[in-house]
C-alpha cells in the first residue's frame, strides 16, 4: 500500500521564510515564447518555491519573490536559453534564519 | 569604489571561503572577502554535519566558542519501502569523547560565527555584495573582480572562487562548465521545533548527544536521492533530495517528495507536534571525481563546492570544502612568500596538493560510483525485496523456515533474474572499489 498523497502548497511552506524582495528587478527572467519548452514545462514541477507556472494563454511565467536561489533552473534551462539567471543584488532575496 | 589592491580577493563565505580568508590572513596576507547575504551564512544551506578535524586544522579551539548543536554518538542507515524500515544503527559511547568527532550545526549561526574569527585574523569581510563578473586581461589572466556597488572593479593578484555549487563567476568567465543536471541534487529542507526534553525521549539521548539518520528506498520513487533527519538541540532538520535529471524526468515535487517522507510511518512518531519555522533548499554537487572542473588557472582558483568537492556516499562536503579552501591559502601564501606571480604553473601546486590530500584521494576511490547510483532499481526493487525478506523471516506463521529461506531466494530471483543480480552486484563493487 502506497503512502497517502497529500496535497501539499509550496506557499504554505515559503510562509515560513524571510525574504528582502527587490521589488521591481527579478533576479530570474524567463525568455518570450510560444510554446514553452520541456524544460520550462518541467519547471513548475521541479522548482523547490513553486516560482514557475504556466499562464492562461499557454506560457511559463515566473514570479521569483519566493525564489530560495537554489540554481536548480539555472542547471535545466539556463544553457537552453529559456531563462536568463542573475544572484540578486547583495543583500536582497532570501535571509536564511537557519539554513 | 575600493582603490586598494589586495594580495587575494575570495568570493563567497561559507566554509571553503572562510577557511581560506582565514588562512591567507592568519599568514599575512591582504585579504578582501565578498559576500553577497546580509551576514556570512544568511545564503548558505546545510543538512547539516561539522567534521571536527577539517576545522580542528584551522581553529584548534573552536570547541569554546562556536555554536553546536549536538555531538553525534549514533548513525542509523534506513533502508525505506512505503510501509516498512530496515535499518542499521551504530551507537557508541566512545562518539562521547573529550573533542568529538562530528556535530550537527545550524548554518546561518555556525558561518557568522566562522566569519569573526576570519576578521579576527584580519581579513577584511564585506558582506551584501554581489560580485557579478571576473575582470580578465587580455591574456585572460584574472585581475580582480567587479560587484554590484557602485565603481569600478577591486584589483587583486588572485581571486578565491568560494561561491558555492551555483556559482555563477566562473561559468560565466568560461573558466568551467554550469554543472550537468546529472551531476547535481536538488535538496529541500525542514526546520522541525521541538523541546529539547522531546528531542531527547524520541531519539534516546542525554545532555548535548546527538543522532544523525540516512535514509533511502522507495520515498525517493524511484528516483536516485537519500533523506534524513539530523537532531539538534531544538529542532530538527528534515529533508530529501535527488538528481535534477530525475526530477526533471519524473516530474515529481520536492515538496512533495518530502511530504511523503514526513508521512511515512517510520518518520511520524519522530516528527509529531513539531513546529515548522523554516523551508530551504539547495543544489549538493553529487557528480564526484568525474564531475571535478579545472581548479585553476591564471589568477584564479577554485575551492568547495564550486570545484564539486563533495563525497556522495559519506555525505562529506564542508570538511572537503574547509580542506580545499585551506590548501588553496597555503599555495597562494607560499607563492607570495617566493614573490613569484599568481600563474596557471606556480598554482598548480593546489591540485598537486589536493592529489596527495584525502580529498582527491576519496573522490577517485568512488568515481564510478555515480553511475552505480543511476540503477533505479537500488531505490525501488532492493528496498522493496529486504523489507519482504525481512517480513518473511519475523513474521511467525507456522510455516517451516526451510520453505521462508527458499521463498527469499526466490524473491530475488524472479525480481531481477540471475544476470540482473550479477550486473547490480558487479557495478555497486566496481563503484566501491
Amino acid at each position: 500500500m502506497a503512502i497517502a498523497e497529500q496535497a501539499v502548497r509550496v506557499e504554505d511552506k515559503l510562509y515560513q521564510n524571510r525574504y528582502l524582495v527587490d521589488t521591481g528587478r527579478p533576479h530570474i527572467k524567463v525568455m518570450p515564447h510560444e510554446v514553452p519548452s520541456a524544460a520550462l514545462l518541467a519547471l513548475t514541477k521541479v522548482c523547490p518555491a513553486g516560482c514557475y507556472a504556466l499562464n492562461d494563454s499557454g506560457q511559463v511565467e515566473i514570479t521569483p519573490d519566493g525564489c530560495m536561489e537554489c540554481g536548480t533552473c539555472r542547471v535545466m534551462a539556463e544553457a537552453t536559453g529559456d531563462i536568463e539567471w542573475n544572484y540578486p543584488r547583495g543583500g536582497f532575496g532570501v535571509l536564511f534564519k537557519f539554513g | 569604489m575600493i582603490e586598494e589592491r589586495f594580495d587575494a580577493i575570495v568570493v563567497g563565505a561559507g566554509p571553503a571561503g572562510n577557511a581560506c580568508a582565514l588562512t591567507l590572513a592568519q599568514r599575512g596576507l591582504k585579504v578582501l572577502q565578498l559576500e553577497r547575504g546580509e551576514y556570512p551564512g544568511s545564503k548558505n544551506v546545510q543538512g547539516a554535519i561539522l567534521y571536527s578535524d577539517a576545522l580542528e586544522q584551522l581553529i584548534p579551539d573552536f570547541r569554546e566558542d562556536a555554536p553546536l548543536e549536538r555531538h553525534i554518538i549514533e548513525q542509523r542507515l534506513w533502508m525505506m519501502d512505503d510501509r516498512s524500515t530496515t535499518a542499521m544503527q551504530y551507537r557508541s559511547d566512545d562518539f562521547n569523547e573529550e573533542k568529538p568527532n562530528r556535530y550537527t550545526i545550524i548554518r546561518a549561526q555556525f558561518d557568522k560565527w566562522f566569519s569573526k574569527r576570519v576578521q579576527a585574523a584580519g581579513a577584511l569581510v564585506i558582506c551584501e555584495t554581489t560580485v557579478t563578473e571576473l575582470v580578465q586581461d587580455d591574456t585572460g589572466r584574472v585581475i580582480g573582480v567587479r560587484t554590484d556597488r557602485v565603481g569600478g572593479f577591486i584589483k587583486a593578484d588572485v581571486v578565491v572562487l568560494a561561491e558555492g555549487v551555483n556559482g555563477l563567476l566562473g561559468a560565466r568567465a568560461g573558466l568551467r562548465e554550469v554543472p550537468a543536471p546529472k551531476t547535481v541534487a536538488l535538496a529541500v529542507k525542514e526546520m522541525h521545533f521541538l523541546p529539547q526534553e522531546t528531542i531527547e525521549a524520541r531519539f534516546n539521548l542525554k545532555g548535548d548527544e546527538g543522532v544523525v539518520i540516512e535514509a533511502a528506498g522507495t520515498i525517493t520513487k524511484g528516483m536516485t536521492g537519500t533523506a534524513f533527519i539530523y537532531t539538534n538541540k531544538e529542532s530538527l532538520a528534515v529533508g530529501i533530495g535527488c538528481l535534477i535529471s530525475d526530477f526533471a524526468e519524473t516530474g515529481e515535487t520536492p515538496y512533495g517528495l518530502l511530504e511523503r517522507f514526513k508521512a511515512h510511518p517510520s518518520a511520524v512518531p519522530l516528527l509529531s507536534g513539531s513546529e515548522v519555522k523554516e523551508y530551504a533548499a539547495h543544489m549538493i554537487p553529487e557528480g564526484g571525481y568525474r564531475a571535478i572542473p579545472k581548479l585553476f588557472g591564471d589568477g584564479w582558483l577554485v575551492v568547495g563546492d564550486a570545484g564539486q568537492f563533495v563525497n556522495a556516499v559519506h555525505r562529506e562536503g564542508s570538511n572537503l570544502a574547509m580542506t580545499t579552501g585551506r590548501i588553496a591559502a597555503e599555495t597562494i601564501a607560499q607563492i607570495k612568500t617566493r614573490r613569484d606571480p599568481m600563474t596557471a604553473e606556480n598554482l598548480a601546486i593546489y591540485k598537486k596538493k589536493l592529489d596527495e590530500s584525502f580529498v582527491m584521494k576519496d573522490l577517485k576511490k568512488y568515481k564510478n560510483l555515480p553511475h552505480a547510483l543511476e540503477n533505479k532499481h537500488l531505490f525501488t526493487t532492493y528496498p522493496q525485496l529486504l523489507s519482504s525478506a525481512m517480513q518473511t523471516w519475523f513474521r511467525v506463521d507456522g510455516v517451516e523456515k526451510k520453505a521462508k529461506e527458499n521463498a527469499i531466494v526466490k524473491s530475488f530471483f524472479s525480481a531481477r533474474r540471475f544476470t540482473g543480480l550479477v550486473s547490480d552486484a558487479f557495478s555497486m563493487a566496481r563503484g566501491w572499489r
